[in-house]
């Protein structure tokens, strides 16, 4: 019996110190955006946080992307042409990858990559009093390492996430009609006629800012939350990987079923 | 890494990744469908609407001129009211008619207009006069039953 | 106290500082004269630190007053903080370099986020403050690549950048060679006299504090136990001030913390 009380007793504990921390992160989000004004001015401190976040990240992203490609085309094709469909694979493979797949996956692996190093980043300036150093110079720690961070994070994930879907559409062509044979004619126009720019597209591209914002914030607060030793930015990184890949993934449905609800 | 090295991979990341947007907006999906910033919208009321959703396309001559805006039922007649917007550069005589067609076999369903012969046009909140339902497959395989027992009398 | 003609630079009056529950000061006063070291000693988790950051303002104290060039740390708010500070320098612990940046630009931020001064003279500047510390052949170098004692010098290069007229440091000894011990003392000294500013010094240094410093405080359980110049410290008959100048290892500070007598604890209470 004790063994239940207790367990509900964490259970119950993990979830007020989640919601706590959630009014937290909100509240981190608001002065980041406040005091985001030296990251227009400074573009140069932006531009650096999109280079070790976005471009850093393109091989991981270009990678993937074909691969998740090349596995649709596949698994698509063998599922299609069972109903004789095998020329509706370029749609299978354009719906997926801009509404779900796009965004999505691009999202974790964005998370893995450059959310934990971002969250590494600015732990280990916390740990070592670089922060403190600077807030003790007159220098807004905020304004000048996390914001820069976040909008780094924020303009380059959509980005990444069209470069996955672009090479994921890749994969499927190069498996679909270079290699199996169907019918490249079909493969583009078909998926032409069924792709809508505004319907498809736009909403993976509004995903993908919406993950994008996700991700970046988690990334910058648990660094500057963690405990300042060597275990807490371990531990943070961790926080970081794992409380964006659920945020991903709720914000994923949320945002399907305001986006999609019209095909009934 | 210095500033410009920098500023340079930025840049060429940037660009590649809107060069993706791009490419995924012009060869993936359609923007060049039918333009419905300047439109009209007609009515008609169907017997049945089959599948037919919201935002299906509606074609004349299997182009397309329009779309589906919002699909009713009116509880005067016991029928489904379709409105739909037509781009204005289409005009459609008075007594075009409109059906409720198939994509293929087992594809979407559209409507498909075919015009009559009328001198006047549709104009903005006219009413479509005649339309031909959509084919419901249980009734055709009932008539389908139907006539084949009616046969076997004979 | 000499010096009552003019107001003194930092002046802490009953101060209180608590974590939540927990106590970490207990009232306490003293006083930082314009142009002299003053160095707070005391044990470890005495509360010294905590001085320093109440001063510094990344503190507010419960009860009590802190004030630094005339205004209350307490009550100021963010933008005038900042502008203080502007004229603060601190040396942390172990530098706290930023790890991004090579030496000169760790020494050159704070000229460049707060003048408008043309590169050129920026360049002068960063290499005369490195120059005082002894590393102006070090501007090129990484944070990463240079050792504990340099990296501090450094750091304390950085916290002079801008001429400030008062200047902290958080255990500026713990860690260094004895060579780099002396540099650091002499430096401290020097640039203090140097700029015409005030130093205040967290440390339990003994021997290289009372060296330099014009007026020593002793903190321990949040409250000031001794204080006096340090012929008056080395003189001290305090038991407490004594067993810390001579490190003695028992006394008003306690060898054993508290526990059970021995005889409960070993050999299961059989030995009693």
């Amino acid at each position: 019996m004790n063994v239940w009380l207790s367990a509900f007793r964490r259970v119950g504990n993990m979830v007020t110190e989640g919601v706590w921390r959630l009014g937290f992160a909100t509240r981190f989000l608001g002065l980041i955006l406040l005091y985001s004004g030296q990251s227009l001015r400074r573009v140069h401190l932006t531009i650096r946080e999109i280079y070790f976040s976005g471009v850093l990240s393109l091989l991981i992203i270009v990678v993937s992307g074909l691969f998740v490609g090349l596995v649709l085309g596949l698994q698509g094709y063998e599922t299609l042409q069972r109903f004789g469909s095998g020329d509706a694979l370029g749609v299978l493979v354009a719906l997926s990858l801009t509404r779900e797949l796009g965004p999505v996956v691009a999202g974790l692996l964005f998370a893995s990559r450059a959310g934990s190093a971002v969250t590494a980043e600015v732990g280990l300036m916390k740990t070592t009093e670089q922060l403190k150093a600077m807030d003790m110079m007159a220098v807004n720690p905020i304004a000048r390492v996390a914001a820069p961070r976040f909008w780094g994070g924020v303009i380059a994930m959509p980005l990444l996430a069209a470069i996955f879907t672009a090479m994921g559409i890749f994969g499927g062509w190069l498996i679909g009609v270079v290699v199996i044979g169907v019918d490249a004619g079909a493969f583009w126009s078909q998926m032409q006629a069924a792709v809508d720019f505004r319907y498809d597209i736009l909403n993976g591209v509004i995903k993908s800012v919406v993950f994008g914002v996700a991700v970046s914030l988690i990334a910058v607060f648990e660094g500057y939350d963690c405990h300042p030793t060597a275990e807490g930015i371990s531990r943070a990184i961790t926080r970081t990987v794992v409380s964006s890949a659920l945020a991903i993934l709720a914000l994923d449905f949320v945002l399907t079923s305001f986006m999609f609800r019209g095909t009934s | 890494m210095s500033r410009t090295t920098l500023d340079i991979w930025v840049g060429i990341f940037v660009l590649v990744g809107i060069g993706a947007l791009f490419f995924l907006a012009l060869r993936v999906g359609n923007v060049s469908s039918v333009d419905l910033t300047d439109a009209y919208t007609v009515r008609g009321q169907f017997d049945n609407i089959g599948g037919l959703k919201v935002r299906a396309p509606v074609k004349s001559a299997g182009v397309v001129v329009g779309r589906v805006n919002d699909i009713r039922f009116d509880t005067n007649s016991y029928r489904a009211v379709v409105e739909m917007s037509i781009a204005r550069e289409f005009e459609f005589p008075r007594d075009t008619i409109a059906s409720i067609l198939t994509s293929g076999l087992l594809g979407e369903q559209y409507i498909g207009l075919d015009p009559g012969g009328d001198v006047e046009n549709l104009q903005n909140g006219d009413m479509l006069q005649i339309t031909q339902s959509a084919i419901v497959l249980e009734k055709l395989i009932g008539q389908f039953l139907f006539d084949r027992a009616a046969a076997d009398k004979d | 106290m000499n010096g009552v003609s003019e107001t003194p630079l930092v002046e802490l009056k009953d101060v209180r500082f608590a974590y939540g529950e927990r106590e970490i000061l207990k009232g306490v006063n003293l006083v930082v004269p314009r142009g002299k070291v003053v160095a707070i000693m005391g044990g470890s988790g005495c509360g010294k630190t905590t001085l320093l950051r109440l001063i510094g303002g990344q503190l507010r104290a419960v009860s009590g007053t802190v004030t630094v060039a005339g205004e209350d740390m307490g009550r100021i708010g963010r933008d005038r903080m900042y502008e203080l500070r502007r004229r603060m320098g601190m040396l942390f612990q172990f530098g706290a370099l930023f790890t991004d940046m090579s030496v000169f630009e760790n020494v050159a931020f704070p000229l460049r986020e707060h003048t408008d001064l043309p590169p050129e003279l920026i360049e002068s500047l960063v290499l005369m403050k490195l120059n005082a510390v002894g590393l102006r052949g070090a501007a090129h170098l990484e944070p990463s690549e240079l050792s504990g004692g340099m990296a501090r010098r450094v750091a304390l290069a950085r916290a002079i950048a801008l001429d400030p007229m008062l200047i902290m440091y958080d255990e500026p000894f713990a860690g260094l060679d004895p060579i780099s011990l002396g540099i650091i003392g002499q430096l401290i000294r020097r640039l203090n006299d140097a700029l015409g500013a005030s130093s205040v010094m967290v440390t339990h240094d003994v021997h290289e504090s009372l060296e330099i410093v014009d007026y020593v405080y002793f903190v321990s359980d949040g409250r000031i136990v001794a204080e006096g110049t340090p012929d008056e410290i080395r003189a001290s008959r305090d038991p407490f001030v004594h067993q810390f100048v001579h490190a003695e290892a028992d006394g008003p500070v306690p060898f054993h913390m508290a526990a059970p007598p021995i005889g409960d604890s070993i050999l299961n209470g059989r030995a009693a």
